[in-house]
């Protein structure tokens, strides 16, 4: 059992829009951290430019709320450096895929253990409502009057073209959905990256709408749970399959269609083909995939580099500066 | 700084072409001192056959040398021991090693260290160079027969007469390194083959491929140039090229701080040495990371120095550019970073290899919003210690990032460097947050003193806080857009740098009634002390005035400048300390010798230059 509550995370008075979804997640957040148990003192948060974050000047750990697009970066010199810390990074989509795109696939590259969080509202919210790199094609917003012509980032395609070892995904206004996800985050060691789904209230309301409330979610999503089948619907009727190369959605009850046909959801598969499925589906033909999609156990970046110098420390002859001036060629002026 | 200086740089060359007699060494040696000859150099050269004319390829006693000795001034001999060994096969690195300096320049053709050849150079192992005790950051190892090979495979020639060329990608590394005319080369060949054009064209693809191999590697040698104290020190020494003097300083004021030491960096020419040089210590505990780019670099050290370590990032000018918005925000977090610029020629890549001081502007002002920001510009290779040693103190001390500047010549110039002693360098005391402060302290309480604000390392309970990019309220540390806050925040943070406490500008030479002061900054002491040296030689009255810190200036800035009838600023750019100075010092103009030929500066020239001014 921890010792904390969220109260002994939580700090000032959030400026966000009401009703964004920064304010869900954060108290989610608080929450989880308090369920982790890291002392705040310990933890750091480490964000970049934009509206999602302005996040740690609402936490009661050590943080900084950085420049645009280098959190990631940030969080990587703080976690290799001081290893003892739990790193939290914060990035919004513009921060996180966009100006921090080469960050944030070589974080989950070199797969050091940060606890990756990216807040995707679609948009550009402080700069009052461009479209983002997660900005559905065609969409409209202030620098796209006539409709984007790009396709945009699917963050979990991205993170496993980066090797990433962990990708879950939540909707902020699901607290109990988020702070689960984020524990598990957590508990993995290496990179893992959590897509929160969030509403911008003012320049992208209703991006995520049908998933956005319980009701929604009953019948738009599926929550994934290692080891069980995959299973959804308002009254569990349907569920997953394989067919060919891709995936099927089936009515338990049809076509001779048992619960002991449906996929069983493997997280730890190190082979990513199905998660990376599983996390691109769409409606209204496939429900919207939550929870954790992949945790696989790989060696983390930073205890690399900390147990290659210990091993150099035992092999070495040299420990000091005085040892080291020593194993060059010296010559001596009398 | 010491007073009687000798500054070398290609006026003393020597290189030694080796390999088996067939092998073609005497010409290419030929060559090299011929377009040597061509721009005015003094020439010595020395053969050196083998006793056994006919001894097997690859064999011991088959390998012939031909050593030249290159000069600006009269070379009488062809020089003891060569600051380049070239060594065609495995037989010729054993046999010719002795020749070559204890820090020489070592190119080998890899081609030619096949198990076979190793054999038959008597090597025991299949690695010579460890064998051999030989450093292999001096060895420039490529593979010249293949190389060859495909450079010439549409001629026609066949393996054999291919393979002769060998000697000719040699000379092309070689005129690379030491900035050689290859228009001469190919003159020469065409003259001497002019019965066989093939041969001669062949010959000439062959050199431009070694020379362009040299250029695409940005390969370059360590002491081409060398700033030496006449007068001797007792003490013991080793030899030290600038950018592992920076390594060492900044080992040195890591552990002086007990600190851990962190490197994020980005490769680039020519600071990626500092890279290597602390890559290697990691039985020092020094962590080094070679980030995605060069914003990471400068990013991650953020991170690092936020979680208690002395944080570093080296780089160049274009990395600069790459970092300044990360240093920035180093300077609003009033975080320690040391930001490493060894110069090379601009703008955009410029001359990569080459040496300027082009970035003087660029790191003091190259940064939105008012951004004061400690420089320093070690003056020598052995003062690239020292200075960021000091680099590093005042960044931990005064909580703010600091920019060392170096250049591409002391950076891969070397020079004697006696050990320093760890226990006699100055004490580094960051100002850590004291525990009685629990409770009421908030991120930007200052030291009344310094006007630095105090460190809390994370772990520390009761002392969690949020810095950030965004202004912050003084009192308070949130987020803040009073506009009386911010125009104080700005005042704190300037005048935090300019409390910083620097040693006086040395005047040196003919301090009290010099007709003509000279006055530098960084790289160049070496060469305007020798100008000032030679000028009182002739009995005229300078002095020299040569600047490490600057920013803050030293006190005694404007007195100087002010005392003599005649100033001089030399640099290598076009006015940059010169201008910089006129901003600091009210009514002041001085004269003005500005090059920027990615060459370091000519000794001779800028005497020319400066009894031009004297004797106006």
């Amino acid at each position: 059992m921890s010792e904390y509550t969220a109260q002994d995370y939580k700090k000032g008075q959030p400026r966000w829009c009401p009703g964004c979804g920064d304010h869900f997640f954060l108290a989610s957040l608080h929450k989880a951290m308090a369920e982790i148990g890291v002392a705040p003192e310990d933890t750091a948060v480490i964000s970049g430019i934009g509206c999602s974050s302005r996040l740690p000047h609402y936490m009661a750990t050590y943080g900084m709320n950085t420049i645009h697009g280098r959190a990631a970066a940030i969080a990587t010199g703080c976690k290799v450096s001081n290893p003892k810390l739990a790193v939290w990074q914060i990035s919004g989509d513009g921060d996180g895929l966009a100006i921090g795109g080469n960050h944030f696939i070589h974080a989950n590259r070199r797969n050091i253990d940060l606890n990756m969080i990216l807040l995707n509202n679609r948009i550009y919210g402080l700069t009052k409502g461009q479209y983002s790199p997660t900005s559905p094609r065609g969409f409209v917003s202030k620098s796209s009057p006539y409709g984007t012509v790009e396709d945009p980032f699917r963050p979990a395609e991205l993170c496993f073209g980066a090797r990433g070892h962990f990708f879950a995904r939540c909707v902020a206004s699901d607290a109990k959905g988020t702070v689960e996800v984020l524990k598990q985050a957590y508990a993995h060691k290496g990179a893992s990256v959590t897509e929160v789904l969030q509403n911008c209230v003012i320049f992208n309301d209703g991006t995520h709408e049908s998933v956005y409330t319980n009701e929604g979610r009953r019948k738009n999503a599926i929550y994934l749970e290692h080891g069980k089948p995959m299973i959804f619907g308002e009254n569990n009727e349907f569920g997953l399959v394989q067919e060919g190369f891709g995936l099927k959605v089936v009515r338990i009850g049809e076509n001779g269609i048992t619960e002991k046909d449906i996929l069983v959801h493997d997280a730890h598969c190190e082979d990513n083909t199905l998660q990376l499925k599983l996390a691109m589906m769409e409606g209204p033909d496939f429900p919207i995939a939550l929870g954790v999609i992949r945790d696989v156990p790989a060696p983390t970046y930073d205890e690399a580099v900390n147990s290659q110098i210990e091993e150099i420390k035992a092999k070495k002859p040299y420990h000091n500066f005085a040892e080291l001036l020593e194993t060059n060629d010296i010559w001596e002026v009398k | 700084m010491a007073e009687k200086l000798e500054v070398k740089e290609l006026d003393q060359v020597a290189v030694r072409f080796s390999g088996d007699s067939g092998d073609g060494m005497q010409l290419a040696g030929n060559i090299f001192s011929t377009i040597s000859a061509t721009v005015g150099n003094s020439i010595s050269t020395f053969p050196d056959y083998p006793a056994d004319i006919r001894a097997p390829q690859g064999s011991l006693t088959g390998v012939s040398g031909f050593q030249v000795h290159i000069g600006a001034e009269t070379v009488y001999t062809p020089g003891d021991q060569c600051d380049v060994l070239v060594a065609m096969n495995a037989a010729a690195l054993k046999t010719q090693y002795k020749y070559a300096k204890p820090n020489g320049a070592i190119i080998i053709d890899t081609d030619s260290f096949k198990e076979k050849d190793l054999e038959k150079a008597q090597f025991k192992t299949s690695d010579p160079l460890k064998e051999m005790g030989i450093d292999p950051d001096r060895v420039i190892a490529c593979p010249i027969s293949q190389m060859v090979k495909d450079c010439l495979k549409d001629t026609g020639m066949d393996t054999k007469a291919i393979l002769k060329c060998r000697n000719m990608f040699a000379l092309g590394l070689v005129c690379y390194l030491f900035d050689r005319d290859l228009d001469i080369a190919f003159n020469f060949l065409k003259e001497k083959f002019s019965k066989k054009p093939g041969v001669a064209e062949a010959n000439i693809k062959v050199i431009q491929a070694g020379y362009d191999y040299g250029a695409n590697t940005h390969s370059s040698v360590a002491n081409v140039y060398r700033i030496e104290s006449k007068t001797k020190v007792p003490g013991r020494y080793m030899d030290i090229t600038g950018n592992k003097a920076t390594a060492y300083g900044l080992i040195a004021a890591a552990e002086k701080a007990g600190l851990r030491l962190y490197l994020g960096s980005y490769p680039i020419t020519p600071a990626t040495d500092i890279l290597h040089e602390l890559s290697k210590h990691k039985s020092l505990g020094v962590t080094t990371v070679q980030c995605e780019d060069e914003i990471a670099g400068c990013a991650s050290a953020i991170g690092a120095s936020f979680a208690g370590a002395l944080a570093c990032t080296s780089t160049s000018g274009p990395g600069i550019c790459l970092k300044s918005e990360a240093m920035n925000l180093a300077v609003i977090l009033e975080l320690p970073l040391v930001v490493i610029d060894v110069q090379r020629g601009g703008p955009a890549t410029g001359l990569p290899t080459k040496s300027e001081q082009t970035d003087l502007l660029q790191v003091l002002y190259g940064r939105n919003g008012e951004s004061p920001m400690p420089v320093i510009a070690a003056t020598s290779p052995t003062d690239c210690f020292d200075a960021a040693y000091q680099a590093s103190k005042i960044a931990l001390e005064h909580m703010t990032p600091v920019v060392l500047m170096t250049d591409a010549y002391i950076a891969n110039g070397s020079a004697a460097f006696k050990l320093p002693e760890l226990d006699k360098l100055d004490a580094i005391n960051p100002p850590y947050v004291p525990e009685e402060m629990k409770g009421t302290w908030t991120p930007y309480k200052r030291d009344e003193k310094t006007g630095s604000r105090y460190w809390a390392v994370p772990g520390r309970k009761g002392f969690a806080h949020i810095l950030g990019g965004l202004e912050k309220d003084n009192a308070t540390g949130a987020i803040s857009t009073n506009p009386e806050n911010h125009d104080l925040m700005c005042r704190l943070r300037a005048q935090k740098i300019e409390k910083i406490q620097v040693p006086d500008v040395e005047v040196l030479g003919d301090k009290d009634d010099a007709e003509l002061l000279i006055v530098g900054f960084g790289g160049t002491y070496g060469h305007l002390h020798a100008a000032m040296d030679e000028m009182r030689a002739q009995g005229k009255k300078v002095a020299l005035a040569h600047f490490k810190f600057i920013n803050p200036l030293p006190k005694n800035t404007a007195e100087v400048m002010k005392k003599y009838k005649k100033v001089i600023v030399a640099e290598q750019n076009l006015g940059q300390f010169a201008g910089y100075l006129r901003m600091k010092v009210d009514g002041f103009v001085p004269y003005q010798f500005n090059q920027v030929k990615g060459q370091p500066f000519v000794v001779k020239e800028l005497v020319e230059a400066f009894n031009n001014v004297y004797n106006k």
